[in-house]
């Protein structure tokens, strides 16, 4: 619980940060809410010669509705998309799944970009970035990606970020029918990570599921969309029935299980098909 | 004795908050002496390991490393952590401060590093080599009291270090004489008890004065001056422990550490101030932890659901070493067994056993939550075996109000109850008969609604002295200050339980002061005459009993000089709001006139002492046995598993309260921590006794988002114990509501044929059972 020491710099601009970055290299950690880097550094899981902390670009911690796309900042704080308005109105779903992170000491200090770089299997974000069909946008000295919220994740705390890039922002194609949307989550009772956590976004016209989109978090070893349920669910009437069907396929998609002494692969398995269910009757009742 | 009712009963609020919710009270860490050195410890990584040896050669070279000790060092020099509790014929293994030849548990501590900050200290940790052998670990309970077991202690021969068989009554007979037999096996998991501030050491040592100066976050500054004079070979008069602001405790801080005599020592060794901050790993790992048992329970009863005799066969698990109390913790158990029924005859048959884990001892409520667990659960297994309802059959056995003192085969006298009254209460607020009739109603809709009740009775304030390797009594000195301003020193040790509100209130009461003239100093050995600490509830019942009846003297001695300077007789003399009134021509002394007079002694009795304070030490005549029922109504998701609690009632009965506020504040914390072990919390060791739930991201103690709201009410038996009428509250939400919680969510299952689940009651368990 005592971090080694480390050479700290704290840029105020996005190009300053990108040319620490390029100087040292692999032996560098972004910082930015740091509840992830932090605790990793005080048990010495890591041991980073130098840490950037990014939390005083201002530029990164916006929050805009830019016609169809909703751009976040990467530093916004969870607590900041708990409560936005527009986003309340444009995509409740972000809002409802920040409020659901950690508690509010985490969400008043953790960000969306810290969150989703960090690649934590059972982070909440995963899920209902994969829903939205985001996309995060990374820059480097060298210029700019836009990598597809699909794309991201790489495996347990791995993203498609690199070493010399920056998460700047989270994209979010404005959802068709904002309020068709939920995130239901089973929290590990000690860290309040998600054991499983199932974001859905629906477009549902006449009682028929005209689009829907489902990501899955806690269960594999990093979030995914559930393609299957979703296929089983498109262009179907909402009943019971169908939804029973299509969720219990919601870990299809998963290969392998997490296991850990909080819950057996088996029950998550379980979970993510309860909860898939759950979501999506949820939804629905909201569309 | 007399008091107002200005303060006492009231909600008043609590003095200490304002400095600790501004962030600008001291802690041991916010303590800064110039000079001062940073250590940290090295600690095993293995659960059961030989040291072949050490190298520390690397470590002192490295940068602003100042001292590296190992266990050779300090062999001789710093005395072995004690244990207050050991029977003569409990085979106790040696427990050196720093480990020597080898390592019994995860965390044991084996070499301490000193340099010119931590990070230094702890950079230098990782450069000691230290070549281990290790060992067959020792983590199943009851495999390590079998005979093929390895034995973690070769010295003693066996992993069984006390049998302990405690009770009265025919046991054979009541068992004979038994319509029925209802037997229970269960286990109270292991618990960390996790203070919201680990422990912290920091030690100065002048060599002139010879003197140690040991600032610790301890629940027992006194006990523990004692303790490291005597492990360090310090006179105990040059000696000063201080607790400074203590961030709780749950008994875990009741205790000597290793920390505490080694960051004396190595203060004494350097001639500078030493510190030392536990981590919360180090807090998780070598902290003591609690519960611990698993035990069958069988009851003899008759169909009409008459207790005839209870017997209780447990195997306890030390750890690895004994800490202060391990050993007396069971005997707590054995104590309470009767739990608020009438029950001719009980026995309690205990296995102690060792293995490769940190030490258990006291954590809040210390034994009596294992016995009120185990009766409450085996009294819901009676109810259902005998068709009763688990209320009636509680009732049908409680000692009637007028049986009391009441003295159970356990071997204790209960001082006062109305056990009835309080269940009553609880059953009115929850609206029992309508809760069973929503229960039917869920059930026939296919939801798994269950209702639990517990009744507890609980022992605090122990007492007499004899009960307590350190004495049971405890300590208070009153001064009226010249400018009329009291000075409160108590030989308790509050760290979150408010006796400086609670006591500020009684002295103000009773001298007719305003409260916030009353300063209340704990937690100084310099500053305070001897007392015993705070824990096991006792604070109010003993410390202020001392605290109330040393104001009393100060308030007889006032009125022989109010008498004096009044030119009146001491018995025509009444003290009110503060003034001696009846005097002849309405003349009349305040308590801060009286004072004043007393330190400039111009004008006092021939035989008068000067000044006004006065001191008390209370010695109880028994322990004090506060009670109440809890109701729990719970929901299992049927297909998940995952518990929701519906309504949480509780009504405690702690005697005379002084604080509602503080009342509650205890009931609350003790409900949560209660609640916690009956659904989530447990330490995990896996088979190679590495510790699983070594941080707050694994083990799960309660957060707030995860707690119901309460229905909180109380009735009111005061104890005829100590002249306050208070019994103590600290531990009462803990004892009862475990059971509570538990009774509802078996209850909830009791369709599905369900009769028993151990804690907790995680949902993949409860899944897992719901589909077998």
């Amino acid at each position: 619980m005592i971090p080694t020491n480390f050479d700290y710099f704290a840029p105020t601009t996005i190009e300053e940060a990108l040319k620490l970055l390029d100087k040292h290299g692999d032996d560098c950690k972004v910082l930015s809410g740091g509840h992830s880097l932090i605790p990793v550094l005080k048990l010495r899981l890591a041991a980073p010669a130098v840490v950037v902390d990014i939390g005083r670009i201002k530029e990164l911690r916006t929050i805009k509705v830019d016609g169809d796309t909703i751009r976040i900042g990467a530093n916004t704080t969870h607590a900041e998309i708990t409560s936005n308005a527009d986003l309340k109105k444009h995509c409740p779903l972000l809002c409802e799944t920040a409020a659901q992170i950690g508690d509010q000491q985490v969400r008043n200090r953790g960000t969306i970009g810290g969150s989703l770089t960090h690649a934590d299997p059972a982070a909440d974000w995963p899920a209902a970035i994969l829903a939205l069909d985001a996309e995060i946008v990374a820059r480097s000295g060298k210029g700019e990606r836009v990598i597809k919220a699909s794309d991201f994740f790489v495996d347990v705390m791995t993203s498609a970020v690199e070493p010399n890039e920056i998460v700047t922002e989270i994209r979010v194609p404005k959802p068709a029918q904002p309020n068709a949307a939920v995130y239901l989550k089973v929290p590990q009772s000690a860290s309040g990570f998600a054991i499983v956590g199932v974001a859905a976004q629906l477009k549902i016209a006449n009682g028929k599921c005209e689009d829907v989109s489902i990501g899955v978090t806690g269960l594999a070893p990093k979030a995914f969309r559930a393609a299957s349920v979703e296929a089983a669910l498109r262009g179907k009437a909402i009943d019971d029935a169908t939804v029973s069907a299509a969720a219990a396929k919601a870990d299809a998609e998963a290969a392998d299980a997490m296991e850990d002494i909080h819950a057996s692969g088996d029950y998550r398995r379980h979970l993510a098909r309860v909860y898939a269910r759950r979501a999506v009757q949820a939804a629905a009742a909201r569309a | 004795m007399s008091f107002l009712a200005k303060y006492i009963g009231q909600k008043v609020k609590r003095t200490e908050d304002p400095r600790l919710v501004q962030g600008i009270g001291h802690y041991v860490d916010d303590i800064e002496l110039a000079g001062t050195l940073s250590v940290v410890i090295l600690r095993s990584p293995y659960a059961h390991a030989k040291i072949n040896s050490i190298n520390v050669d690397a470590a002192k070279k490295a940068p602003g490393v100042v001292a590296v000790y190992t266990g050779k060092d300090i062999e001789g020099k710093v005395g072995l952590i004690p244990c207050a509790a050991a029977a003569p014929d409990m085979k106790k293994p040696d427990y050196p401060a720093l480990a020597l030849g080898k390592v019994a548990y995860v965390g044991q501590p084996v070499a301490a590093v000193v340099a010119s900050d931590k990070y230094k200290a702890r950079d230098a940790v990782d450069l000691i080599e230290v070549d281990y052998e290790p060992l067959e670990a020792v983590t199943d309970i009851e495999a390590a009291a079998r005979p093929d077991s390895p034995v973690i202690h070769e010295e003693l021969g066996t992993n069984v270090g006390w049998l302990y068989q405690a009770g009265s009554g025919d046991i054979d007979a009541a068992f004979a004489q038994a319509d029925k037999v209802v037997s229970l096996k269960l286990v109270h998991q292991r618990l960390i008890p996790t203070a919201m501030e680990p422990r912290g050491v920091l030690a100065q040592y002048f060599p002139g004065e010879k003197q140690l100066n040991v600032w610790s976050s301890t629940q027992i500054p006194h006990l523990l001056r004692t303790t490291l004079a005597a492990m360090l070979g310090v006179p105990e008069n040059r000696l000063r422990v201080i607790a400074p602001e203590v961030g709780g405790g749950f008994g875990s801080k009741l205790n000597v550490y290793a920390e505490e005599a080694l960051l004396g020592w190595i203060a004494m060794q350097l001639g500078r101030p030493v510190k030392w901050i536990e981590t919360r790993r180090e807090n998780m790992m070598a902290t003591i932890h609690g519960r611990g048992q698993t035990g069958t329970v069988e009851v003899a009863v008759k169909n009409d659901g008459t207790l005839l005799g209870l017997r209780y066969n447990v195997i306890y698990d030390l750890g690895a070493y004994l800490q202060l109390l391990t050993p007396a913790i069971p005997t707590l158990t054995g104590l309470m067994l009767s739990g608020c029924y009438k029950i001719p005859a009980i026995q309690l048959n205990c296995t102690q056993v060792y293995t490769n884990k940190m030490a258990t001892d006291a954590y809040r409520g210390a034994g009596r939550p294992e016995a009120t667990y185990l009766v409450e659960r085996v009294m819901n297994r009676v109810a259902d075996e005998l068709g009763m309802d688990p209320v009636e059959l509680r009732r049908k056995n409680f000692p009637k109000p007028e049986e009391f003192p009441f003295a159970t085969a356990a071997g204790l006298v209960y001082d006062t109850g109305d056990y009835a009254k309080a269940l009553n209460k609880a059953l009115e607020i929850a609206d029992y008969k309508k809760l069973r009739d929503e229960q039917a109603k869920a059930r026939a809709e296919g939801r798994l609604v269950g209702v639990g009740v517990s009744t507890y009775v609980e022992i605090c304030a122990v007492g007499p002295s004899v009960m307590l390797p350190s004495g049971g009594w405890d300590s208070a000195t009153v001064r009226v200050e010249p400018s009329g301003k009291v000075t409160v020193l108590t030989g308790v040790s509050p760290h979150g339980q408010g006796e400086e509100t609670a006591f500020a209130q009684i002295v103000g009461d009773m001298l007719g002061v305003d409260m916030n003239d009353v300063l209340v100093v704990h937690g100084d050995t310099d500053r305070v005459q001897y007392g015993i600490g705070t824990f096991g509830s006792r604070g109010l019942a003993i410390g202020g009993t001392a605290v109330a009846v040393a104001t009393d003297k100060i308030v007889g001695k006032a009125k022989r000089l109010a008498a004096h300077m009044l030119q009146t007789d001491e018995n025509s003399l009444t003290f009110e709001n503060g003034k001696f009134v009846g005097a002849p021509d309405d003349k009349s002394m305040t308590i801060q006139e009286v004072a004043f007079h007393a330190y400039q002694a111009h004008n006092i009795p021939p035989d008068f002492e000067p000044g006004l304070v006065a001191s008390y030490f209370f010695e109880p005549k028994n322990c004090t046995f506060p009670f109440g029922a809890h109701i729990c109504v719970a929901e299992v998701d049927k297909e998940t598993g995952e518990v929701k609690i519906l309504r949480y009632v509780a009504v405690d009965d702690c005697g005379k309260q002084i604080n509602p506020l503080l009342v509650a504040g205890q009931v609350h914390g003790g409900i949560a921590q209660g609640m916690a072990q009956a659904l989530f919390e447990e330490a995990v060791y896996d088979e190679n006794g590495q510790l699983l739930t070594g941080e707050l991201m694994d083990y799960a103690f309660p957060k707030a988002h995860q707690l119901p709201r309460y229905e909180l009410d109380h009735t009111e038996t005061p104890t005829d114990v100590n002249p306050l009428g208070a019994k103590g509250v600290g531990e009462a939400g803990t004892i009862g509501s475990t059971p509570a919680v538990a009774n509802a969510v078996i209850d909830a299952l009791a369709p599905l044929g369900v009769k028993h689940v151990d804690l907790p009651l995680r949902p993949e368990k409860l899944w897992r059972l719901m589909n077998n």
